[in-house]
C-alpha cells in the first residue's frame, strides 16, 4: 500500500462541470486522484479523464525548458518558406526539418533570454506598427488569474483589444444571443438543478461525452425522479436511451424545429401570459413572425416529424419546470446566434426561466472558459462583460491600470478567427498564443496554416509543443493545472481552487508569473509607468478583478476555500447566487428577435453528397494537447468517422474500413465506424486527432454577430481507401462500447 | 415537519427522524456500528452482515444498515452475541481472501480479537491480477463481494452497467460479461468503482505499478513508446 506524501485537493482541469479532485501525491508524483463525496459539483463520481487522464503532466514530450529558434539567438532573419511538418510535434523532441537551414531550429535556453527576446520583437513590432499588430489569445484551460493578467498586459501594455480566445470558437452563438435577449450570457440556473426539472430538453450536446458528469445527473433525474427528458440531435447519443423522445434533425435546423416548437404553444395557447406580459418585450412582432414555422414546413426542412415536434413542444410548455441545455450544436453554426435566440424564445414563452429547476443552460465546454470570459479575454469587453467601447468602463480601467486618461483603446478588437485571417502585411504581425491550439481549433486548417506562417512573431506559452506551438518563435514552458494556483468558474458560475500538487517540473513557470516578469520587462523597455505586476500571490490579481468587477467582488481565496461560490457575489457577505434572474433580466425586459431560417452555407450536392458534422469524444480533450500525451489515447487512439449502415451499404464500406473524407477544402483517411449512431446523411468525426483533423474538412464560413464559425455542418463525400493511406494503419480502435 | 421517533439504543434514550436507518441513527447519537459493504453514496444491501445489531424480540441479529428505526425499540450495538458474530465474520472474510490493502478491516479485527488462523483449512479466493487496461487493475483475491463496484456501474452513478455478479455461491464473483477484458465491455472507465472498492482490489494502475516497485519515472514512460529521459 502506499502512503501518499499530501493529498491536494484542487479542480479538474478538463470539462466546464468542476469536479472536485483529490491528487493523491508521493515523490512529486500523482498515483491516485479520488473525489470527496460531499463534493457540491460531482458527489464523489468522475470521469475517465478527471481520474485518469492526468499523467499527461509527466509524459515525456512535455517540455520544461524555454526555447527560442536559433535565427533570433544568432541575430538573423526570420527563415522564409520554411516547410513545416504538419505533425512536429508528434515526432518528439522538437526537430529541425532538413529542408531548410539551422536557424529554424529550437536552442534551449534560460527564461532571461527567452523573455528578452519576447520583449525586444514584441516592443519592436509594437513600436513599428502599433496596437492593431499585436494580438493574444488567452486561454479557457488557465486560470483566471493568467487570464486577466494576459488580456491587462495587451490592453494596458499595447493598448489595442485584440483579445480573445477559444469561447470564440464553441458558445460565441450562444453568449450573444443571450447579451442581446437577456443582457448575461452564462447558464441561468445551476447544472445540479436537473433533478428538479419535470421535462428537460437537451440539444446539440452529448452530454454524456461532453459533460460526463452532467449526464448522470440528468439521467438521474429520469430514473429517480420521474423527469422527462427530450432529445433535439441528429445523433443517436447515450442519452436517447434514457429519453422520452428524440428528435433527430437535419446538422443546422435548429431555428426551424425551435421557432416550430413555439408556434405550436402559441397557436395551442399554451404560453405563459403572465410571465410574457411581466418579463418580456417584442412579443407580438414575434408572434407575427411565426407564422411561417408551422410544424409540417419544419418536417420538410429538419425532416423531424411535425407531430413529434407539437408533442414535444406540450411536453415542454406544460411542465412545471422546464429546463433547457444545451451544446456547440446550438452555437457552432453561420446563424448561432439565432440557434440560441430560438431556444432562448421557447424559455420566454413559457416562463421557464427565473426559478430553480428551470432555465436556459448553455453547458460550457473548457474548465474554465466561463471564467475567462468573466476575465476580459475577449475583444469586445473588459473583465465583467463591460464594453470596451464605452468610455466610463474604459475609465474605470485606466483608473486600476494606472493608465493616463484616454489612454486603452476604445476599438473593438478582432476575434480569434479574424486575428489571423488578419495575419498579414499591414494587419497582425505578432501573436501570443497561452495554451491554444488554434492549428487544430480552427475550420479549414489548410488556411489557417498560411495564416501561420504570415505571422511575423509568434510565441506560444503552452506545456507542450502542440500543432501551433510548432509554428512559433519562442516557446515558454507553462505549468499544468496541478502544478500552480489559482481559481476555475465553472459552466454554473462556481468558482473554484486550485492548488498545486507539487513544484513545476524542469524550469516551466506558472503562467501568472511569467507574464508578470514578462510585463514588467516590456514596461521597462516602452519607458511607461507600470500598471502594477509585482503580485505575491494569485489572489491579489483575483481581489484588483473583483475590485471593479462586482460579480467577483465578494470572492476571496478563503470564502472559497472548500466548495467555492456562484458568482455574481457582489459582497464580502453574499451568499452566492445559484439561479439568475429571479426578479428581472441584467437587460430589465427579456426581448423577443425575430428569426429567419438561414440553412447551413454548404448544402449538399452530387459531388459532396454528405453533411459532415464535428465533435468531441468523452477519452479525448479539444486539441489533444493533453489527451493525447496520455494514457487516454491509448483507449481511443485513432480517429473514426461515424457512418449510418445504410450509407455504408450503398458505398460498399464495412465496419472498421478505411475510408477517405473529402470536403472542398481538404481531405482526411481514417477508418469508419459503421453505426446507427448517426443518422442517414450524415457522417461525424471527432476532432481530436491532428492525423485526420476534421478541421481539415470544416468551413470557416462566420455567424456574422458572434463570429463562431460553421464547425458543425459541411458538405463531403466518403470514397473508400486503402489501408496503407491511414496516417497509422498498425493502430486500430478495440473498445467494446463504440 | 419531519416525524420523529424515539427508541433506545445501548440504553440510551435516542430520538431520531422516521425512516432513518439504526445505523444512521447510532451514529447520530455516537454510537460506532462498523461497517464493510455500506457506503454513504451507494444503496445499501446488508451483504457483509458486519454491522450487525441485537434487537429485542427479534430472533436473529439485525443488519443496522437497512433496518429502520422503529419507535421503542431496543438495540445493543455491542452485545456478546454481536460482537461474536462480527469476529466470526472477520475471521471468516480473513482466511479466504486478501485483507492486506484494507487498513480499516485490519483494525477491525484487532478491535473483536480476530484471528487469520480460526479456519486454518479454508479454501482461499485466490485471482490472477487482471490487467487488461491503462486506467486500473483488478485484483479479485482481494475483493469481498460488497457490491459496491457493482452498484456505482449501475444505478447507484454511472448507468453502465459494465459489471455484475458471475457464479454461485462459494464460486461468485465480479465478472464483466463473459468476463471480456475491460476495454471490450461497455465500461467507460470513470472508475466510480475504484473510487468505493474497500479492500484495494480494485486500484488505479499507477498506484498498482508504484507498488510494484516502479518508479514515476518508468511509469510515465510506459506505451509512451518513448526512451526514458534523463532525470534533470
Amino acid at each position: 500500500m502506499i502512503k501518499s506524501d499530501r493529498v491536494t485537493t484542487t479542480t479538474c482541469p478538463y470539462c466546464g462541470v468542476g469536479c472536485t479532485l483529490q491528487l493523491h501525491v508521493k515523490d512529486d508524483f500523482i498515483y491516485k486522484v479520488t473525489s470527496p463525496f460531499d463534493s457540491p459539483v460531482n458527489h464523489g463520481n468522475l470521469c475517465v479523464k478527471g481520474r485518469f487522464g492526468y499523467d499527461f503532466i509527466y509524459h515525456p514530450k512535455r517540455t520544461t525548458t524555454p526555447l527560442v529558434r536559433r535565427y533570433l539567438l544568432e541575430g538573423r532573419p526570420k527563415p522564409v518558406g520554411r516547410e513545416q511538418v504538419f505533425a512536429v510535434s508528434t515526432q518528439g523532441k522538437p526537430i529541425a526539418d532538413s529542408r531548410i537551414s539551422n536557424d529554424w531550429d529550437w536552442v534551449e535556453t534560460d527564461w532571461d533570454t527567452a523573455l528578452n527576446v519576447v520583449t525586444d520583437n514584441l516592443v519592436r513590432i509594437y513600436q513599428r506598427d502599433g496596437s492593431d499588430a499585436m494580438a493574444v489569445y488567452c486561454c479557457a484551460k488557465a486560470t483566471n488569474e493568467d487570464n486577466y493578467l494576459l488580456q491587462k498586459m495587451y490592453r494596458a501594455l499595447f493598448r489595442t483589444n485584440n483579445v480573445d480566445h477559444c469561447t470564440r470558437l464553441c458558445h460565441a452563438g450562444s453568449v450573444v444571443a443571450l447579451q442581446q435577449a437577456v443582457g448575461s450570457s452564462a447558464m441561468s440556473n445551476t447544472a445540479s438543478q436537473v433533478v428538479q426539472n419535470d421535462v428537460f430538453i437537451v440539444t446539440g450536446s452529448n452530454t454524456s461525452e461532453n459533460h460526463p458528469i452532467i449526464a448522470l445527473q440528468m439521467k438521474e433525474a429520469v430514473q429517480k425522479y420521474g423527469a422527462k427528458m427530450i432529445v433535439i440531435d441528429p445523433r443517436r447519443i447515450d442519452l436517447v436511451d434514457m429519453a422520452e423522445m428524440w428528435l433527430p434533425l437535419k446538422p443546422g435546423t435548429n431555428v426551424v424545429v425551435f421557432s416550430a416548437m413555439a408556434h405550436v404553444i402559441v397557436k395551442e395557447d399554451l404560453v405563459n401570459h403572465e410571465f410574457i406580459a411581466n418579463r418580456t418585450e417584442g412579443y407580438n412582432e414575434f408572434v407575427e413572425s411565426l407564422e411561417k414555422f408551422t410544424p409540417e414546413y419544419a418536417e420538410e426542412t429538419s425532416g423531424v416529424p411535425a407531430e413529434d415536434i407539437r408533442k414535444a413542444a406540450r411536453m415542454y410548455a406544460k411542465a412545471k419546470n422546464g429546463a433547457i441545455y444545451w451544446g456547440m450544436g446550438i452555437s457552432q453554426l453561420s446563424h448561432g446566434t439565432a440557434s440560441a435566440m430560438s431556444l432562448i424564445h421557447l424559455a420566454f414563452i413559457t416562463g421557464h426561466i427565473g426559478r430553480d429547476g428551470t432555465g436556459l443552460n448553455p453547458l460550457r465546454g473548457q474548465n474554465n472558459v466561463q471564467g475567462a470570459s468573466d476575465m476580459g479575454a475577449m475583444p469586445f469587453h473588459y473583465p465583467g462583460y463591460m464594453r470596451v467601447d464605452n468610455p466610463e468602463n474604459r475609465a474605470k480601467w485606466e483608473k486600476a491600470w494606472n493608465i493616463e486618461a484616454g489612454g486603452l483603446s476604445l476599438k473593438l478588437g478582432l476575434t480569434t478567427t479574424e486575428i489571423l485571417s488578419h495575419a498579414h502585411e499591414g494587419g497582425v504581425r505578432a501573436l501570443y498564443i497561452m495554451g491554444e491550439n488554434p492549428m487544430m481549433s480552427e475550420p479549414n486548417l489548410n488556411d489557417t496554416r498560411k495564416h501561420m506562417l504570415e505571422l511575423e512573431f509568434l510565441v506560444a506559452q503552452d506545456i507542450f509543443i502542440n500543432e501551433s506551438g510548432s509554428f512559433a518563435d519562442v516557446f515558454l514552458p507553462a505549468t499544468p493545472f496541478a502544478e500552480k494556483d489559482g481559481t476555475f468558474s465553472n459552466t454554473d458560475r462556481r468558482v473554484q481552487r486550485v492548488r498545486a500538487a507539487h513544484k513545476p517540473s524542469g524550469q516551466a513557470r506558472p503562467d501568472w508569473q511569467i507574464i508578470c516578469d514578462l510585463a514588467l520587462r516590456i514596461e521597462s523597455k516602452l519607458g511607461v509607468a507600470t500598471s502594477h505586476w509585482a503580485y505575491s500571490n494569485p489572489e491579489e490579481i483575483l481581489r484588483e478583478m473583483g475590485s471593479i468587477n462586482s460579480d467577483y467582488a465578494g470572492i476571496t481565496y478563503d470564502r472559497i476555500d472548500k466548495v467555492g461560490l456562484i458568482y455574481p457575489v457582489p459582497s464580502l457577505d453574499h451568499p452566492g447566487t445559484p439561479t439568475l434572474f429571479k426578479e428581472s433580466f441584467p437587460r430589465g425586459k427579456g426581448k423577443f428577435h425575430t428569426l429567419d431560417y438561414v440553412p447551413v452555407r454548404e448544402q449538399v450536392d452530387d459531388e459532396y453528397p454528405f453533411i459532415l458534422t464535428t465533435g468531441r469524444l468523452l477519452e479525448h480533450w479539444h486539441g489533444g494537447t493533453m489527451t493525447r500525451n496520455s494514457s487516454l489515447n491509448e483507449i481511443y487512439p485513432e480517429a473514426r468517422v461515424e457512418i449510418h449502415p445504410a450509407d455504408a451499404e450503398i458505398h460498399g464500406i464495412r465496419n472498421g474500413d478505411p475510408v477517405k473524407v473529402q470536403s472542398r477544402r481538404g481531405e482526411v483517411v481514417l477508418r469508419a465506424t459503421v453505426t446507427e449512431k448517426t443518422t442517414i446523411g450524415v457522417v461525424f468525426i471527432p476532432w481530436h486527432f491532428h492525423e485526420a483533423a476534421a478541421n481539415l474538412l470544416t468551413n470557416d464560413v462566420l455567424d456574422p454577430q458572434a463570429k463562431i464559425p460553421e464547425f458543425k455542418a459541411c458538405a463531403v463525400q466518403v470514397f473508400p481507401a486503402r489501408k496503407k493511406d491511414l496516417p497509422n494503419p498498425e493502430i486500430e480502435l478495440n473498445r467494446g462500447r463504440y | 415537519m419531519t416525524e420523529t421517533i424515539t427508541l433506545i439504543i445501548d440504553g440510551q434514550e435516542v430520538t431520531t427522524e422516521k425512516g432513518k436507518t439504526l445505523l444512521e441513527a447510532a451514529r447520530e447519537a455516537g454510537r460506532d456500528i462498523p461497517t464493510i459493504c455500506y457506503h454513504k453514496a451507494t444503496t445499501s444491501n446488508a451483504v457483509c452482515r458486519l454491522c450487525v445489531v441485537e434487537v429485542e424480540g427479534q430472533r436473529v441479529l439485525q443488519p443496522a444498515c437497512i433496518v429502520k428505526a422503529g419507535a421503542g425499540m431496543k438495540v445493543q450495538t455491542r452485545s456478546e452475541k454481536v460482537v461474536r458474530a462480527r469476529r466470526t465474520i472477520l475471521e471468516m472474510l480473513s482466511s479466504t481472501m486478501d485483507l492486506s490493502d484494507s487498513a480499516e478491516i485490519q483494525t477491525m479485527m484487532y478491535d473483536y480479537g480476530a484471528s487469520s488462523s480460526r479456519f486454518p483449512g479454508a479454501e482461499r479466493r485466490d485471482a490472477e491480477v487482471k490487467d487488461d487496461n491503462p486506467m486500473y487493475v483488478r485484483d479479485y483475491s482481494k475483493c469481498l463481494l460488497c457490491w459496491r463496484c457493482v452498484q456505482v456501474c449501475a444505478e447507484d452513478a454511472q448507468y453502465t452497467f459494465a459489471i455484475n455478479f458471475e457464479g454461485r455461491g462459494y464460486e461468485t464473483q465480479i465478472a464483466t460479461f463473459f468476463d471480456k477484458p475491460i476495454p471490450e465491455t461497455s465500461c467507460v472507465m470513470c472508475g466510480q468503482c475504484v473510487a468505493v472498492c474497500p479492500t484495494g482490489a480494485l486500484k488505479p494502475k499507477r498506484e498498482f505499478l508504484l507498488e510494484q516497485g516502479m518508479s514515476p519515472n518508468e511509469i510515465s514512460v510506459m506505451n509512451t513508446g518513448r526512451k526514458q529521459r534523463k532525470p534533470r
